[in-house]
């Protein structure tokens, strides 16, 4: 089976993310970007559906500027076999996303397709769905712990308010990772190094026929208001009166 | 102690804008593999490595420290597993021979993760640190079935190695080396004595240990050249190379000691243990050499790694602490006081610390580079006059950049007041695991008799002159640009005194030795400081050229940076210079017994 993984550049988890000057978004230059840490999670599913005998081929998309190749790169360090590269500077919304991906399913015809339940930066969690949708393929969201049958089907744990659901879903499907469904490895030295010799095909918009335009727009992009300081309080007694009859919390 | 973050920004910096070592690949057919986005991957992995995995055990590694337990050693809690996930990541293998599976990688690239897993963990990094000193001495001097035995496992870390050089009675001068060889009829040999303070000489994280030992044979002459160099394996390797029979070469106890705690030190007693003479007979101390000068860089990157990780600590603090108020008014008047990072004397601190850290990983990077030509050149001119560089540059690096990481970490403590004092910050472990660093691998006294007694005076001053020269004409070359002066000038001054120095210890050390050995450790600090001044000139006229796109304000720092180095760090060549050319009188004339 070929497992197709989605992997989106962002700014990395630990930067502090700066609003432009004039509101349009937030700074990206001479910022640290990284791997999605969600996509991280759906590259580490798929090298160990390898691993397992489960994948055949693992391949690693990203959609966006030049500079998302060096993610691609991170998921082949990562144990992916080749990437695609969807190049666009266009800015990139989920729905896009989601058209662009499906455009790549139908050419290379994976028996799944993993990615992040969502992405750092705009949180939007939706292209997993939407694909889903557009593909006419099951969706399993949220996973938590995958299992591949041998009768092509899976069973795929998700996880939802107040507990854990285990759905089954027949491939192909695609799924959304959540934190807890595995630990990334670290990229080994070796890998990093075979990397470099994978092949990344670069293919556009136009080529897959879809027009990436963004259909939302942004109004304005603002911090969000500063903490206003705390007070201390002199006994437990004092703090839960005060969340019972200030706070009205309890 | 606040969180180490890879310098990954500065680390480029000197790699790509000062080095331009992305040309590596074009110059030295060797490297064709390291190219920009291959190495900028390595570093964000190794950084991440190091700050994800290594520095957490840190602190808790010197809390706990290691366990002696009837010959075995146990590490600290998670070390092992740390070491694990180390060779699994193939980190061991980056320098490598790829003819035994090593990745084959410029030694300079090295240095940078070698650099940032000593911030993070000096104690964790003596175990690969010592395997790779393994592995260079064998690698050049071991026989053709040794190398096959050994390498492979060095290189992906399956297996430790030690160097097995001190004894009680012996530490500088190994001459006096009593562990003596006797010929067993297969052509090994067995060794008998005692080796004190071998790292890594016994723990738990492989399933090997492979130790070089210096011993003498039985018909060895006195004195130094008498040593060989023998490898003696832990467990004999049977002939599918797998550990087989226990070789009677054990650790006897481990020292407490000042810091490195999680590091193990051993005293390791051979018994008998069956050994193979690696090299010549004889010939021990020239094989050692070879590899020292790697093993003393790496000191030297111990030392770098210790400054920045204590700089790192102390801005932090230094921003968050609140004493006072700025001298010339409240900077923050809403708050109680103002952030220490005001005060004239924190600055002092601060810059001190990162001006000479600066400084220090720009002159080791730029030997490491030339570390990397020396060996791999197609040019075996350029391959020659890289060697004599890094042969004269290598007592510095090491000297000065433990010097400096000591004295970082002071201050770091210093900048923390009572809570540096304090284990819980983490700023007092950064002293203790820095001191050592002066010590082995030869004192940093002894540093500066290599450079003043052997570098110096070799091939008639021609080590000296790959140094000079260029300092000469780029002084030169750049005093013409105006926007240069301020940073050349004092250079010019400081390359004035050293030269006379240099001239100076040459003359009066041929007439009487203790004048070279009096003024050596001044001198190895002037021409420290003095390469230091080089290496900011270079660095600000980058910086200076590229102001313009400075966004993150990376630039203006250096500057800033640089403007400090000279005004304020460089002016000590002046008091040394005075200090050296005092001579040896005022130190030698006091009698032994008056002391
Ligand atoms: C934690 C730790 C780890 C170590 N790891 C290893 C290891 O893995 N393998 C190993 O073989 N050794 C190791 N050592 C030993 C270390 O290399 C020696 O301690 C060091 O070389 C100094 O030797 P010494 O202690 O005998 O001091 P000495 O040689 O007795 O020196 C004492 C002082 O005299 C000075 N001195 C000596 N001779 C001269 C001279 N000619 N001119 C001027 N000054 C001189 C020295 O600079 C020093 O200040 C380790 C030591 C420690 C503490």
């Amino acid at each position: 089976m070929k497992v197709l993984v989605a992997v989106k550049r962002v700014i990395d988890a630990n930067v502090k993310v700066r609003v432009k000057a004039d509101g349009t978004g937030v700074e990206t230059q001479n910022v640290k970007m990284s791997m999605n840490p969600f996509c991280e999670i759906a590259t580490e599913e798929a090298v160990r559906l390898k691993e397992a005998g489960k994948a055949t081929e693992i391949v690693a998309v990203s959609l966006g500027n030049a500079q998302c190749a060096e993610t691609i790169r991170t998921a082949l360090a990562m144990g992916a076999d080749r990437g695609i590269h969807v190049q666009t500077d266009v800015e990139l919304q989920p729905l896009a996303v989601a058209k662009l991906l499906k455009a790549v399913v139908d050419k290379e015809q994976p028996g799944l397709v993993i990615l992040g339940k969502q992405a750092i930066d705009d949180d939007a969690n939706q292209t997993g769905q939407m694909l889903s949708a557009l593909l006419g393929w099951p969706q399993a969201t949220y996973a938590s712990k995958l299992v591949i049958n041998d009768n092509g089907t899976a069973n795929v744990t998700r996880e939802v308010d107040g507990g854990l659901e285990t759905v089954e879903v027949k491939t192909p499907f695609v799924m959304t990772t959540d934190l807890r469904l595995n630990e990334p490895r670290y990229a080994s030295l070796p890998n990093i190094m075979k990397a470099k010799k994978k092949p990344i095909d670069a293919l556009t918009p136009e080529q897959l026929g879809v027009d990436p335009a963004p259909r939302l727009k942004t109004l304005k992009v603002t911090e969000p208001p500063k903490r206003q300081a705390g007070i201390k309080v002199g006994s437990v007694a004092e703090l839960v009166d005060k969340l019972k009859n200030e706070a009205k919390v309890i | 102690m606040p969180a180490y973050k890879a310098p990954l920004r500065e680390i480029r910096f000197v790699l790509n804008e000062l080095l331009e070592a992305e040309k590596l690949p074009e110059l030295v057919p060797d490297f064709a593999d390291a190219t920009g986005d291959t190495v900028e991957a390595i570093l964000e992995e190794a950084g991440k490595f190091c700050e994800e995995v290594l520095q957490p055990l840190n602190h808790p590694g010197d809390e706990e420290g290691c366990h002696f337990d009837n010959g075995t050693v146990t590490t600290p809690k998670g070390f092992r597993e740390a070491y694990a996930t180390f060779i699994e990541g193939g980190w061991t293998s980056l320098p490598c021979d790829p003819a035994y599976g090593g990745q084959g990688l410029p030694k300079l690239i090295n240095f940078a993760v070698e650099e940032m897993i000593c911030s993070a963990n000096l104690s964790f990094g003596m175990y690969p640190g010592l395997s790779n000193g393994n592995y260079n001495a064998i690698h050049a001097h071991g026989s053709d079935e040794q190398k096959a035995l050994y390498l492979p496992k060095l290189v992906d870390g399956s297996w430790t190695g030690t160097m097995c050089l001190t004894e009680p009675h012996c530490g500088t001068d190994l001459g006096l080396c009593k562990t003596r060889a006797e010929a067993n009829p297969d052509g090994s040999y067995r060794l008998y004595g005692t080796k004190i303070f071998i790292s890594a000489g016994e723990h738990d994280f492989t399933e090997n240990i492979i130790h070089l030992v210096l011993a003498r044979l039985p018909d060895a002459p006195a004195g130094i050249r008498g040593i060989s160099l023998f490898v003696c394996p832990k467990f004999i390797p049977d002939a599918d190379g797998k550990p087989g029979t226990r070789n009677p070469v054990v650790c006897g106890s481990i020292e407490k000691k000042m810091g490195i705690k999680a590091s193990s030190t051993c005293v390791m007693n051979f018994d008998g243990a069956q050994a193979w003479l690696v090299g010549k007979p004889h010939k021990g101390m020239s094989a050692m050499f070879t590899m020292m000068n790697t093993a003393r860089l790496a000191v030297g990157m111990q030392g770098l790694g210790i400054a920045e990780a204590a700089y790192q600590g102390a801005v932090t603090y230094a921003r968050d602490r609140l004493q006072m108020r700025a001298l010339t008014g409240a900077k923050f008047p809403e708050k109680p006081a103002d952030p220490i990072i005001v005060h004239p004397d924190v600055r002092r601190m601060l810059l001190t610390m990162r001006s000479i850290t600066e400084g220090c990983r720009a002159l080791a990077y730029w030997i490491g580079y030339h570390l990397d030509l020396s060996q791999h050149h197609p040019d075996i001119e350029k391959r020659q006059e890289s060697d004599d560089l890094v042969a004269l540059m290598t007592p510095i690096v090491k000297a000065f950049l433990t010097d400096h990481g000591f004295h970082a970490a002071n201050l770091g403590v210093q900048v923390y007041g009572g809570h540096g004092y304090i284990r819980e910050w983490g700023m007092e472990q950064l002293v203790r695991d820095a001191r050592i660093t002066q010590i082995y691998e030869g004192t940093n006294g002894i540093q500066a008799l290599d450079l003043v007694g052997r570098k110096l005076p070799t091939g008639t001053g021609r080590l000296a002159r790959r140094f000079f020269h260029p300092v000469a004409d780029y002084i030169e070359q750049t005093s013409e640009k105006p926007e240069m002066a301020e940073y050349v000038l004092p250079l010019a001054k400081a390359f004035a005194k050293l030269q006379q120095a240099t001239a100076w210890i040459a003359q009066a050390g041929l007439a009487n030795p203790n004048e070279a050995g009096a003024a050596a450790t001044d001198y190895q600090r002037l021409f420290a400081l003095t390469a230091l001044g080089f290496m900011w000139c270079r660095m600000v006229e980058i910086a200076l050229a590229r102001k313009d796109d400075d966004r993150d304000g990376f630039y203006a720092a250096k500057v800033q940076s640089a403007r400090f180095y000279m005004a304020r760090i460089l002016p000590e060549t002046n008091s040394l210079f005075t200090i050296l050319m005092a001579g040896s009188d005022s130190l030698m004339a006091m009698p032994a017994e008056s002391f």
